[in-house]
């Protein structure tokens, strides 16, 4: 999916690697609310990287802080190795995008996008093949002389792009870029933007806080929460290695079972987590200890569910169907336990549904393997 | 056919019809016909019980006699002059004055506003009048601001401000300000910060972000704002003749001379239509402008 992760070396795991951005300790204060706090982070070049996080988190503040408006209580941003603490928005290499994309209403489609290289060095007699090459980019050509309200939302937001992009900068920042279109358009617009991204090699730094986003765009994604961040990986291992519960809840569906670890050999682990039901047999990424507190992390999609018990998987307990959501192509099922927890189920609705073999109120089995699942102690 | 809707619509016009068309029917016929010792002072007179002839006489008695005599007399185009210069100029004043403290206004924080906005309006809640007399005991020659110039040692003589143009400008700019306020103030009120966020970010200094889009965006509250103030000073009588001198000359007090010293109504009827045109013919020309706008943008 990610050519550049496949190509390329990955930057982000290479020690000498030298990043783009560095946030270094920094801390951001307003009166007494925290945004930021102690945050610590690289950013490399080239990379199409997702800040991600529920309003509040600080995602925007972090933003703000890399475009100029707000600078760091304490701490260093270092932009190729230079603070740009004391650098105005106006002097920096930096072009952000608006969520609300704040194009000028007084000017055209051509003007706004011109408007960023009228105030540069740049000659006026490049300015004008700048633009068009712009417009050509974002496929806009026939609507330059146009006023931005005379065109449609998608568009606006190919001209706030094409404006942010004509200064080529060395960083783009897109703050909720795609939160004002419809899901269809939505869903467009972002392999647009990462098409976009890998023509003109810049560095994108988005914000969002739509996991589903930030995961088919991002090369990289930090979860935020409270001011800081909580995990910083890929997006396969954001969903499928999350390092705490906070992660796992926040990217996709998923069950969260708590109970207690018993290591058995290797890195197989039972964890014991309700009277009377047999334990959860697990792999677990860090050793644990006898009793040791910790939580079962599972996908619906990786819980089978069935109406024979399957003899081939570690793990199978016994439910009864509580609700049936109804997706369309797939189905999740919400299974109650003896024990009382709920747990989802989620199938590829590849029979037609009047061929279920199970409904309302039947008694199942779910079922998976000892490593569809983690074990999370946080 | 909808009959609420034909009256809804039969209102203004019918409001337009009895306060503005009949009136200033009235006065054009009055400046068409010959100054009289009578009363009322003019002639000839509309009898309609007279009859078909009497009416048709009437009309061939009336003439452009008097819109010719102001072509003759350099004394009114003069004061039509000097009334637009006055009119121009106090707009501007108006306009560098009142902009800033609108824009202070919009920028003011929320709780702020409406208390700002109280500011700016409770002048009206006194007379005009008052007000302008009072300006007389703040610029006269004994007045405080002399009194106070002379305490601070900035003059040594007390200034001649009653009296003269500046204290008609001061005048004007004093009593029109919230006519520029508040339009400019709801025209950037509306103004989005991001806007001058991302004027910013496309390198754009603090200062040239303003002319490049707080200006542009506050544009229909300065048109508003300038006709608001250039169409009453333009016939403005009370504030010349109050804190005017003899030598200002303004097309107000004119018709107010010609009108009650002279008793020559027609004359003054005349030159209130020529006033009614010269201001007619901006406002036109500003609604057509705004016309083709929306056009354009439609």
């Amino acid at each position: 999916m990610q050519p550049s992760c496949v190509d390329l070396p990955a930057q982000w795991d290479d020690p000498n690697a030298e990043p783009l951005i560095r946030f270094e300790a920094v801390t951001k204060r307003f009166s007494s609310f925290t945004a930021i706090d102690d945050l610590t982070l690289d950013i490399f070049e080239q990379e199409f990287f997702a800040l991600l996080g529920p309003s509040g988190c600080g995602k925007t503040t972090l933003m703000r802080m890399l475009a100029g408006f707000e600078t760091p209580t304490e701490g260093k941003i270092l932009l190729e190795k230079n603070d740009i603490a004391a650098v105005p928005p106006n002097k920096r290499n930096v072009n952000m995008m608006f969520q609300s994309y704040a194009l000028f209403p007084h000017l055209s489609v051509y003007d706004n996008i011109a408007f960023g290289l009228k105030r540069s060095d740049m000659p006026k007699s490049e300015i004008g093949g700048r633009v068009d090459e712009m417009l050509r980019l974002t496929r806009l050509e026939p609507l330059a002389p146009r006023k931005p309200h005379q065109v449609s939302g998608g568009q606006r937001q190919r001209i706030a792009l094409a404006r942010s992009l004509a200064k080529s900068p060395k960083l783009l920042l897109l703050d909720e870029p795609l939160g004002a279109l419809d899901k269809k358009l939505r869903q467009d617009t972002q392999f647009e933007l990462m098409d976009i991204q890998e023509k003109t090699g810049t560095t994108f730094v988005i914000v969002t806080h739509d996991q589903e986003e930030a995961m088919t765009v991002a090369s990289r994604v930090a979860v935020m929460d409270q001011g800081r961040i909580v995990q910083i990986a890929t997006p396969d291992q954001i969903y499928e290695a999350p390092n705490s519960v906070y992660v796992a809840d926040f990217i996709g569906d998923v069950n969260i079972i708590q109970g207690n670890a018993d290591p058995q050999t290797g890195n197989v682990t039972h964890i014991h987590w309700a009277e009377g039901q047999s334990a959860i047999v697990g792999t677990a990424s860090v050793p644990l200890s006898q009793g040791a507190r910790c939580f079962f992390a599972i996908r619906p999609e990786k819980v089978a569910i069935s109406v024979a018990r399957p003899d081939d998987r570690a793990n199978a307990i016994q439910g009864t169907v509580l609700d049936i959501a109804y997706l369309g192509n797939i189905s999740t099922y919400h299974v109650k336990l003896a024990s009382g927890e709920v747990i989802k189920a989620q199938t590829a609705n590849n029979r037609r549904i009047s061929r279920r073999s199970f409904t309302w109120e039947d008694p199942v089995w779910l079922s998976w393997t000892d490593t569809a699942g983690i074990i999370l102690t946080e | 056919m909808n009959y609420r809707r034909l009256f809804l619509i039969w209102v203004p016009y019918i409001w337009l019809l009895a306060l503005f068309l009949i009136p200033f029917g009235i006065v054009l016929k009055i400046a068409l016909s010959d100054i009289a010792l009578a009363i009322p002072p003019y002639t000839p007179k509309l009898d309609l019980s007279a009859g078909w002839e009497s009416i048709t006489s009437y009309f061939s008695q009336l003439d452009l006699e008097n819109f010719i005599f102001l072509t003759e007399d350099d004394l009114y185009w003069r004061a039509y002059l000097s009334s637009l210069k006055i009119a121009v100029y106090s707009t501007i004043a108006t306009l560098i004055v009142g902009y800033p403290i609108a824009y202070g206004m919009a920028k003011a924080s929320p709780e702020w506003r409406p208390t700002l906005m109280m500011l700016v309006i409770l002048p009206f809640w006194t007379s005009f009048l008052i007000r302008v007399y009072s300006w007389m005991g703040i610029l006269s020659q004994e007045g405080y601001l002399n009194q106070f110039l002379l305490w601070t040692g900035v003059v040594s003589e007390p200034l001649v401000i009653l009296n003269t143009n500046l204290a008609v400008y001061i005048g004007i700019v004093y009593t029109y300000l919230p006519f520029m306020v508040l339009p400019i103030y709801a025209a950037l009120g509306k103004l989005d910060e991001s806007l001058l966020e991302a004027a910013e970010d496309l390198g754009c200094s603090k200062s040239s972000a303003f002319w490049l889009v707080t200006i542009p965006l506050s544009k229909s509250g300065i048109i508003a704002g300038s006709f608001l103030v250039f169409i009453p000073a333009l016939g403005e009588f009370v504030i010349p003749s109050l804190l005017g001198g003899s030598k200002t000359l303004m097309i107000g007090k004119v018709l107010w001379e010609e009108f009650f010293s002279n008793r020559d109504w027609p004359v003054a009827s005349a030159v209130a239509v020529v006033l009614l045109l010269i201001l007619v013919i901006p406002i036109i020309l500003f609604q057509r402008n705004e016309q083709k706008q929306r056009e354009q943008d439609g």
